[in-house]
């Protein structure tokens, strides 16, 4: 309409392919909910909406007696323990696949690690938890194990990066010196790297706080088992306690992560 | 090479941190209930190693192939429908939580105390929807409507919406003021001061966190399947159960496609409408 705005420059041109995307886009939208087996009656309708309530209600007040948050804080220690011990399992894989990762052991080895350690890490924990449940039985070592399994992945790439960007030249010169390869990684390599690779390894571990808190629902140990097992009978006061824990165990760990970056920064 | 007592002159402190690290550790095992040993008796290394022969040969039966991939194009829906009923959530959130737009503010740099209470008060509410982790919203959502995609689209759009409201509201705060407060200082509304004044600024950002998390989705609606909430996962979940690990092969190879699918078609959109 550049008649009524004389003054203004004619809007940019949109090409067809973005016009196309967009079209794609809610062709996608639509798609999705015309496919999809919704109820839509439990969106909207007044039922539905009264028994939420009845079903939030069931929640309050919290269970509060002694012995059930002793319980509960049983598992809180688990679900710190299990995330604890995978990540360190996980730190100890990863140390010798990123050797291999960081091209030490040749090429061939370098892309087969990599495509390896790709596939241990896109497969979420959770994942990971209901098949190592087959292996490892009911309980938090399929949930270490599975974080252990994940975390590898990540960390593995981590460290493989970072022992390729450290500067060769410390280890070069001690190995012409006459140093033998395990030594001259060990005193000039890895202490260049090992500062970057532990606070990796920090990060990893409170992202896996989070993930070992909810783990447990497919049956791998800790609150989030409690939660599934308190659910799955219908007591909703402990359930709420439960997960009044996990965001209490969230916050903590978010306020202490933040905490230690502030002081490591100043 | 001389032979000296110590080669190694920072001994004692390793082997004091090795000790503090073990007698650390000790707890963490008997907490977590770690018995490698467990993993090598009789009968789990049976069943283990049934699974795992199982596990070599993946089903490829026609029949099995097409379910997985209805299922898998079902994890894609939940992600779309549920992300997209978190922007019908979050869009107006951000309207009302984005500090830009308050118009008391404006001159004075104090808010009514009315509206800073509403704008805290949805602040909380939001924080609460993203700290509950989305499995367990799918937990709940299972027990409230029973099995099914609907559980899952529930929970994806009350988590990323008070996901995608905080960081929106964050990106559009981050950019420059100047536009926004010029045109609400001309007496323009709230909702033309956002479309004109702050969102042309911020818009690539926008769009290209709301594809990745778009992604996040496909990630986690996949992973929701297994408390009951549809999708791939809740297959995946059954087979497992069942032991087939021929299934269990096929299904986390498309998984790990999908995935792998999802990071480029987000990548793609990002650099195309970033």
């Amino acid at each position: 309409m550049s008649a009524s705005h004389p003054y203004l420059p004619a809007p940019p041109r949109r090409s067809a392919g973005t016009w196309l995307l967009m079209l794609g886009i809610v062709a996608l939208v639509v798609a999705s909910f015309a496919t999809l087996p919704l109820q839509w009656s439990a969106f909207f309708t007044t039922e539905a909406l009264a028994s939420a309530r009845e079903f939030l209600e069931g929640f309050a007040p919290p269970e509060t007696s002694p012995a059930f948050l002793q319980k509960t804080l049983g598992a809180l220690g688990e679900t710190l323990a299990m995330s604890a011990l995978g990540t360190l399992l996980a730190a100890l894989l990863a140390l010798p696949l990123a050797l291999a990762g960081a091209g030490r052991m040749g090429r061939v080895a370098r892309a087969a690690v990599r495509l390896l350690l790709n596939v241990l890490r896109s497969i979420p924990e959770l994942v990971w938890a209901a098949v190592l449940l087959v292996l490892a039985g009911l309980g938090p070592m399929a949930g270490t194990l599975a974080l252990a399994a994940h975390t590898a992945g990540v960390l593995g790439r981590l460290f493989a990066d970072a022992l390729e960007n450290v500067e060769p030249l410390a280890e070069q010169s001690l190995r012409t010196n006459g140093a033998r390869p395990l030594a001259a990684f060990l005193y000039a390599t890895l202490p260049q790297a090992l500062p970057q690779m532990l606070s990796y390894t920090l990060y990893r571990w409170e992202n896996n706080i989070r993930a070992a808190a909810v783990l447990g629902v497919v049956g791998a140990g800790g609150l989030g088992q409690m939660l599934k097992y308190h659910l799955s009978l219908f007591q909703m006061p402990s359930a709420a306690t439960v997960v009044i824990a996990m965001l209490v165990l969230v916050a903590l760990v978010d306020a202490a992560s933040y905490a230690l970056r502030r002081a490591l920064m100043r | 090479m001389t032979k000296v007592a110590h080669p190694d002159p920072a001994w004692r402190a390793r082997i004091t941190a090795a000790l503090v690290f073990i007698v650390l550790l000790y707890p963490l095992l008997v907490a977590g209930e770690f018995k490698p040993w467990l993993l090598f008796d009789a009968q789990s290394l049976r069943a283990a190693g049934m699974f795992l022969r199982d596990f070599l040969t993946p089903s490829i039966e026609p029949e099995f192939l097409a379910m997985v991939l209805r299922e898998t194009w079902q994890t894609v829906a939940i992600a779309s429908a549920g992300l997209t009923l978190a922007l019908l959530g979050a869009i107006p959130a951000t309207f009302v939580i984005s500090e830009r737009l308050s118009i008391s503010r404006l001159g004075t740099g104090r808010m009514r105390p009315m509206a800073a209470l509403v704008r805290q008060l949805l602040r909380w509410v939001l924080v609460l929807l993203r700290s509950v982790p989305e499995l367990v919203w799918a937990l709940l959502f299972v027990r409230i409507v029973g099995l099914g995609p609907t559980a899952g689209v529930l929970a994806i759009a009350l988590s990323y919406t008070g996901m995608l409201a905080k960081v929106y509201a964050e990106i559009l705060e981050s950019g420059d003021a100047h536009a926004t407060d010029v045109l609400l200082a001309n007496g323009a509304g709230r909702l033309p001061a956002l479309l004109y004044g702050a969102l042309p600024e911020s818009s690539a950002e926008l769009v290209s966190y709301t594809v990745y998390r778009w992604e996040c989705a496909i990630r986690g609606s996949a992973v929701m399947g297994f408390v009951g909430a549809g999708g791939l996962g809740q297959r995946l979940d059954e087979s497992t159960k069942m032991m087939a690990g021929g299934e269990v092969a096929t299904m986390l190879l498309v998984f790990v496609l999908l995935v792998a699918a999802a990071d480029l078609v987000s990548k793609f959109l990002r650099r195309r409408l970033g």
